[in-house]
Parts: structure tokens; C-alpha cells; sequence
């Protein structure tokens, strides 16, 4: 049996190699980007600038697609089989954590069809107590890991933070940037340290959460999301959940746009995961509808495309109650977690 | 790109708006018979006949003029500034109220989608109307000294492509300045004006203070030539702004030309790429390029010429074109036959002078006037489609090297209404901004309209003002006048 208390690993610490980079490095036609502070920054600031009220006027004609029927039936069940499931409280117990691996399974107990979810995530003490929980299902378990969600530690502590996470059996992580660094304009020591967190991962999955709400500007959002993808990064992420504002629509297509242009020069297709403040369909549709016109169906499927979110699955189940059988129900006709 | 995630029919629906078999003109305050051969509407998405609709005689007009003169005598010029403003302030609240049966029309009767005739059209024609409300009672304030009168009985010809909108920027300004309107819509979108006189009915806006003529060109020109209109405000072609000057010549009466235009839409290398291309988008192919201010030439600096227009295409090929009451759709049907044979024949002409023509996959509907978004590139400040106003869905790209080649081939055109500019440095945009000769120069957003900021042309594009302190100064005579 999984130990129910989180014990940090004696020797995560003392352990730990000096932090690297990657053999790698970016791929073509990046290779040289980063090869110096100067260089590096001069790459980030030439970047095509985002117009704000621009990127705003696009997301509010998005915005007002009208989804019906069976498109809004897809929709649904593809926002649910994107979502991750989460669970980032001080409070949170092991028994916590299995009853949400338990609805992860099966969203909806009263219908089989209702896809599971694509994955639970928590934070790094109890990754073990999810990945037990969800062994089998195909769920993956994310746990947040380098000092989440300021991020405001050593290297060393954050890279055993993530050796520990992985250790308890997560496949996939969150990790913050180092927004101090960002905004001070040092953009290299960012890059390394997600090159260095991308090797303590080992072979689970890597997102990068920028925290844009600390960022500010969409010109940031951009600058970070290219920094991120060329650092190793296999997902962007929007947000800890912890600041506000957190996922934006603005930000996510500023994102979205990031992964689209990354794929057409590298050939690399990086996921994007937006989180926090995604609490009904409707705002879970429009992300959808983002993705389909601006990037298109390539990112479609929680390969390439998450929901951070907790309550925002409830209102999915229920709009697809409605759905089915015509009528709304209540708040307790779904599962509190 | 695949279609994993197709949009199911989302269409508005048209039961809302009670369309009647036949319309009259609205003179005096009630629909009475027109004199002339009736006209039919149709539905440019499926060539359905709408209505019939009466044709005003000289006439018609003539009783529509005596009307709007009697009103002006009797009623309206007396009447206190600011209970002509609560009048002003009904019609805009009842457009409010009714702006979906107004969008369903509009789109019904013009072929523009319902996203736009429901978010663009129609707020704003209520937003005019509320903006002059607000003007009523302070025309002290407009600059041409103390208590300005008005000219009496203004004249006013619309065009088909915003035919609510036209008719707000025509009919606020002229009412809230104590003036009274006879006003002749457009041959092929007559129905929302005459809606709009059930509104002034449902306001009990006095007889007699708006007339509305429908009927064709000889309609519109007996409007024009009576000697007894003041002021005449047109909005419409080049051809027949020239025709109505002529016609103007020598008389008393004012007169303000709203007319075509070749707008330069000018892309700098530094411009905010992904939101220029949203302002491309947006500058051609909002309301199918039926727009006399659209940013029908892309000027774009080499640099970043083969960048801009492979995501320029990227972007059209995300486009929907289709039923104008699907509320996703983005592109409409072109408002009638004789426009769709306009632009196939332009279009033509630029194939045939050399240009690359450029359209997305996707299939057009068999039935109704459809004309795919069309781009072309390699295309020469020669040749025609670079200078000729095309007035539907086509943009011709072409390219310059420094600012100054920018201003030089932005300005060559025989029009000069409106014009954009984009690039992420502040000082570049006003050096430019000043030195283009059109009347308005948007600066990293286009087609964004306001009943607060002045409208009108240069050169070709015609003169006067609308909208603003500088719109009401059409409608008023100063102490020296």
C-alpha cells in the first residue's frame, strides 16, 4: 500500500546534478537562439508584437458562435475527455484525492457513454495516492511540482520536488517559470530551468505553466510560450489557478498561436492547457471553438489539449444531461467530487 | 484543415419579422399608394421574392415634400429643442427593442449575415440615434455660434449595402438639427427603412417629419431635383454622386456626397502580424466587401509580403460563407445579380491584366448570388483591380519598400476616403497617419465605426461630414447664412 503521508526522499536533495542544459537544445531552425543572454532576448523581442484590443475584438466574435445540438454534443464530451481534473488545496487528504480519481473514471455513475476525464492532477505528496487510484484507466496523473504555485525556490528544490512527484508514479508535470527572472529580463536562466526540469522528468510529460496573469501583457504571454516550447516544454499552460486573472481568452489564443507557428517553422506540435476561471460549458466551448479556427482540428484531443479545472466538469455532466433528456436538473443529480 | 468539429445550423429565426405581400410609401405620417410600376425585393441568398414594393412618381415625391415642408413650418422647426430630442431618444429606445426583427430583416432583404446586421448594424444605428437625441437641445455648442438654424426639408438618398445604418446616419443628424426628411432607399432594400416608419408611427413622431419614398434611380433623382428640398445628402456611387452635383449646381441647396472609395490597408514589418491579418479580414470581407471605406488594396511591405499573405489564406480558409441567417456565418450573399456581375467582371479584368487570383476550397450555395473571398496578388498599381472600386469581396495585394513609397502609392488613387496603417510603433503611425489623403485613417483596426467620430471623403469619395460636430454642421445655416 501506497504510504498515506508524504515522506520527502532524504537524498532528493543532495543528490541532485547541477542543472544543465539538454544536450539538444532547441530544434532547427532555433538552435542558435539561445546561445547567449543578448541573443536570446533579441530573438523573445522580435517576436511579431499582439495588438491587445485586437486579440480581444477576435475572441468576442469567437465568442459569440452559436453551438447547437450535435455540435454542442461533441463538444461536451471532447471538453470532458480533456479535462484535468484538479485538486490544489492545503486540505487536501488522500480520501480526497481517490474519490476524485474515482469520479475521473466515470464522470457520470448513471451513464456508462459519458467519457472519463484525461486526467487527475494534484500535488506531488499525493501522486502516489492517484496514480494507485487510477491505475489501469489510462487516466493520467499530473502533479504540480517546483515550488507551486510561486515557484519562489532554490533550483535544487524545485528539481527535487520534481524527482519526488515523478518518484510517486505522476506522468505528467506542472511546473511554474520563474516569473522574478521573466519580468527581470532574465530570459536564459527561465530557459534552463526548464531544460533542467524537462531531464528530472525523466519520460513523464511536461507542462509549463507561464502564470500570464503575473505576466501581464499578451506580449509576455507570447514571448514566455516560445521560451517554454523552445526550453522542451510539451505543454503550455495558462496558469496556477492561484492568480487572477487566470485563463483568458485573449492569452489562450495569443497561445494558440504560439503552437501553431512553433509547429509550422520546427515540425514540433506542442499542447496547450489553459486553467483556472473555466467553470461552464459555454466558456469551455469557446475554447474549443478557439482552437478550431485558429489552430484547427490538429489540437483537438486531450493529447494536445487540456482544461485545467474542478467545477467545470459538473457543468459539463449536467448541460449533457440536458441534453439527453431534454430537461435540466439540479445540482445534485452530479457528484460533488 | 479537417471538419472534426462541424458546426451544426444555428439559424435565427425569421418568424420574428412580419413581412406584409405589399408596401406603400410613407408620406405624411401614413403608407398610402405609389404612382409608379411596383418594385419586388428579393432575398439575395435564394432569389425569393420578398415583397413588392411601391414606386414613387414625381408626384409622390412632390406630396412627400409638401409634407415634410408643412412639418417643418408647423411642427417640427417650432418645436423645443429638447422635446424633439425625447422623440430622437424614443426611436432609438424602440430600435433597441426591436433590433432583432430590424436584423432579421436586414439580413433577409440586403444578404449580409445576422451576426453582423444583430452586432454591427443595428447597435449602431440605435447608437446614432442616441448620440443625436443628446445633440437636440445643445446646438449652440456645434461651432457655428449661437442658436444655428436648420435648412428645412432635407432630401436624402441611401445605398443598399448598411440600409438601416445609412438611414440613422442620414435621418438623426437631419431631425435632432429640426430639419424634416424625405428619404428614398435603396431599389433593392427598401424594408427596413419602411419598418423603420412603423417605428416613427410607434413614436408618434409628428406626420410629415420623415417621408419615405421607395423606388429606382428616377425616384431618387426627382428627390434630388425638387426645388423645394434644401438639402441633399447622398450616399451611394461615384457615377451618380457626379450626377446629383450636376443636378445641384446653380441651386440653393447644400449638399453632402458620400461615394466610393480603394482604401489602402498599409501593413509595416513591424505590425502586429496575427491581428493585421484579423484587420485584412475585417477591411475586405466584413458585409462581402460591400463597404465604399473597405481595404480593398493590402499594402504590404516586401519584407514580410510572402509571411502576411500565407497567413492571410490561412485565415480566409476558416471563413463561412453561407445562409445569412445562420448565426456562424461569416460571409453573405452579394446583394443582387447586377453586383455579383460586377465583381465577376473585375475580377476577370484582373486575371486577364496578369494578376494571380487566389480563392479558398468550399463549395457555394446553387440557388442566390454568392462570390467566394477573393485575393490576388503580383498585382501592379496599373492595373484595374488596383483602382477600380470593386465594392465586394476582392482584395488586390501589392507591396512598397520604405514609408515613403507606402504614402506615395497609398495616395495614388483617384479616391481617398478612408485608409489603415499597421505597425506597433507610435510615432510611424501618426508620421503616416498625417500625411494620407483620406478621411479616415484607423490605425491598427479597421471598419471600427462611431456616431461620435466624423465620416467622409477626399477627392472621389466626395465631401461633407457625417457624424460628429462636423456631421451636423450639413444640416444648419450659422448667423451669416
Amino acid at each position: 500500500m501506497a504510504a498515506m503521508t508524504h515522506v520527502l526522499d532524504a537524498d532528493a536533495l543532495s543528490g541532485a546534478p547541477s542543472p544543465t542544459p539538454s544536450g539538444d537544445g532547441p530544434p532547427a531552425p532555433f538552435r542558435d537562439v539561445v546561445a547567449s543572454d543578448s541573443a536570446f532576448r533579441a530573438f523573445l523581442h522580435g517576436l511579431p508584437g499582439v495588438d491587445q484590443v485586437g486579440a480581444q475584438a477576435r475572441t468576442a466574435v469567437l465568442g459569440t458562435r452559436s453551438i447547437k445540438t450535435t455540435a454542442k454534443a461533441w463538444a461536451i464530451d471532447t471538453a470532458i475527455s480533456m479535462v484535468d481534473l484538479t485538486t490544489l488545496e492545503g486540505s487536501d487528504t488522500p480520501g480526497k484525492v481517490r474519490s476524485l480519481a474515482a469520479k475521473a473514471r466515470r464522470p457520470d455513475p448513471e451513464d456508462p457513454t459519458c467519457p472519463p476525464v484525461a486526467a487527475v492532477c494534484v500535488y506531488g505528496d499525493l501522486a502516489g495516492v492517484a496514480s494507485e487510484a487510477l491505475a489501469g484507466t489510462g487516466i493520467h496523473t499530473a502533479a504540480v511540482a517546483t515550488a507551486f504555485p510561486s515557484g519562489r525556490a532554490s533550483r535544487e528544490v524545485k528539481l527535487a520536488d520534481v524527482r519526488d512527484a515523478v518518484g510517486n508514479g505522476a506522468d505528467e508535470i506542472d511546473m511554474v517559470i520563474d516569473r522574478g527572472a521573466f519580468l527581470a529580463g532574465r530570459y536564459l536562466d527561465v530557459y534552463e530551468e526548464i531544460v533542467a526540469v524537462k531531464q528530472a522528468c525523466g519520460t513523464a510529460h511536461l507542462k509549463v505553466i507561464l502564470e500570464t496573469g503575473e505576466l501581464v501583457t499578451l506580449d509576455n504571454a507570447r514571448r514566455a510560450s516560445w521560451l517554454a516550447m523552445l526550453a522542451g516544454g510539451d505543454f503550455i499552460k495558462t496558469s496556477t489557478g492561484k492568480v487572477s486573472p487566470a485563463a483568458t481568452l485573449p492569452v489562450c489564443l495569443v497561445m494558440l498561436e504560439a503552437v501553431r507557428d512553433f509547429r509550422a517553422t520546427t515540425g514540433v506540435q506542442i499542447g496547450v492547457k489553459p486553467a483556472g476561471g473555466i467553470r461552464t460549458t459555454k466558456d469551455a466551448v469557446k475554447h474549443l471553438v478557439l482552437i478550431n479556427e485558429t489552430v484547427g482540428a490538429d489540437w483537438l484531443s486531450p493529447e494536445w489539449f487540456r482544461f485545467g479545472a474542478s467545477s467545470l466538469l459538473n457543468d459539463l455532466l449536467l448541460q449533457r444531461q440536458k441534453l439527453r433528456t431534454g430537461h435540466y436538473s439540479g445540482p445534485d443529480h452530479v457528484s460533488i467530487d | 484543415m479537417t471538419s472534426l468539429f462541424e458546426y451544426a445550423p444555428a439559424l435565427e429565426s425569421r418568424s420574428i419579422v412580419d413581412i406584409r405581400p405589399s408596401y406603400g410609401l410613407f408620406v405624411d405620417g401614413e403608407f398610402t399608394e405609389g404612382g409608379g410600376t411596383p418594385l419586388k425585393t428579393v432575398d439575395p441568398a435564394t432569389e425569393e421574392v420578398l415583397s413588392e414594393v411601391a414606386t414613387g412618381t414625381d408626384a409622390d415625391v412632390d406630396r412627400a415634400v409638401k409634407a415634410a415642408r408643412r412639418a417643418f413650418t408647423r411642427t417640427w422647426g417650432p418645436m423645443r429643442p429638447a422635446d424633439r430630442g425625447k422623440y430622437l431618444y424614443r426611436i432609438a429606445r424602440l430600435l433597441q427593442e426591436r433590433a432583432r426583427e430590424f436584423a432579421v430583416l436586414e439580413s433577409l432583404d440586403n444578404g449580409k449575415p445576422i451576426r453582423e446586421s444583430r452586432d454591427v448594424d443595428l447597435p449602431l444605428a440605435a447608437a446614432h440615434f442616441f448620440y443625436h437625441a443628446g445633440w437636440a437641445d445643445k446646438l449652440d455648442h456645434v461651432g457655428l455660434g449661437s442658436s444655428p438654424r436648420p435648412r428645412g426639408v432635407a432630401g436624402q438618398v441611401i445605398p443598399w449595402n448598411f440600409p438601416m445604418l445609412m438611414l440613422a446616419w442620414k435621418v438623426a443628424p437631419a431631425l435632432a438639427t429640426g430639419n424634416t426628411v424625405v428619404l428614398k432607399p435603396a431599389e433593392t432594400t427598401p424594408l427596413t427603412a419602411l419598418l423603420f416608419a412603423e417605428v416613427c408611427q410607434q413614436a408618434d413622431l409628428p406626420p410629415g417629419v420623415v417621408n419615405i419614398v421607395t423606388g429606382a434611380g428616377d425616384t431618387g433623382r426627382a428627390v434630388v431635383e425638387h426645388p423645394d428640398v434644401d438639402k441633399v445628402a447622398f450616399t451611394g456611387s461615384t457615377e451618380v454622386g457626379r450626377s446629383i452635383a450636376r443636378a445641384v449646381a446653380g441651386t440653393r441647396k447644400s449638399v453632402t456626397l458620400e461615394l466610393g472609395g480603394k482604401a489602402a490597408n498599409i501593413v509595416f514589418d513591424d505590425a502586429p502580424v496575427d491581428q493585421a491579418v484579423e484587420g485584412i479580414v475585417r477591411g475586405i470581407f466584413f458585409n462581402q466587401g460591400h463597404v465604399c471605406c473597405a481595404g480593398s488594396r493590402l499594402l504590404v511591405q516586401e519584407s514580410v509580403h510572402d509571411e502576411v499573405v500565407a497567413s492571410l489564406q490561412r485565415r480566409i480558409g476558416t471563413l463561412r460563407v453561407g445562409d445569412p441567417l445562420d448565426k456562424n456565418t461569416d460571409i453573405g450573399a452579394i446583394n443582387s445579380a447586377a453586383q455579383l456581375a460586377r465583381i465577376t467582371e473585375l475580377t476577370g479584368i484582373g486575371e486577364t491584366e496578369g494578376a494571380t487570383c487566389w480563392q479558398p476550397d468550399g463549395v457555394l450555395p446553387d440557388r442566390g448570388f454568392w462570390f467566394k473571398p477573393t485575393v490576388f496578388t503580383d498585382v501592379s498599381p496599373a492595373m484595374r483591380i488596383a483602382r477600380d472600386e470593386v465594392f465586394g469581396p476582392v482584395l488586390s495585394v501589392l507591396t512598397f519598400r520604405t514609408p515613403d513609397e507606402a504614402v506615395a502609392k497609398a495616395n495614388n488613387t483617384t479616391y481617398g476616403l478612408s485608409a489603415g496603417i499597421w505597425s506597433e510603433k507610435g510615432s510611424r503611425i501618426l508620421s503616416i497617419a498625417s500625411r494620407l489623403r483620406a478621411g479616415v485613417v484607423w490605425a491598427n483596426t479597421f471598419n471600427e465605426f462611431d456616431p461620435t467620430s466624423p465620416f467622409g471623403g477626399y477627392k472621389q469619395s466626395g465631401y461633407g461630414r457625417e457624424g460628429g460636430r462636423h456631421g451636423l454642421t450639413a444640416y444648419l445655416k450659422g448667423a451669416s447664412e
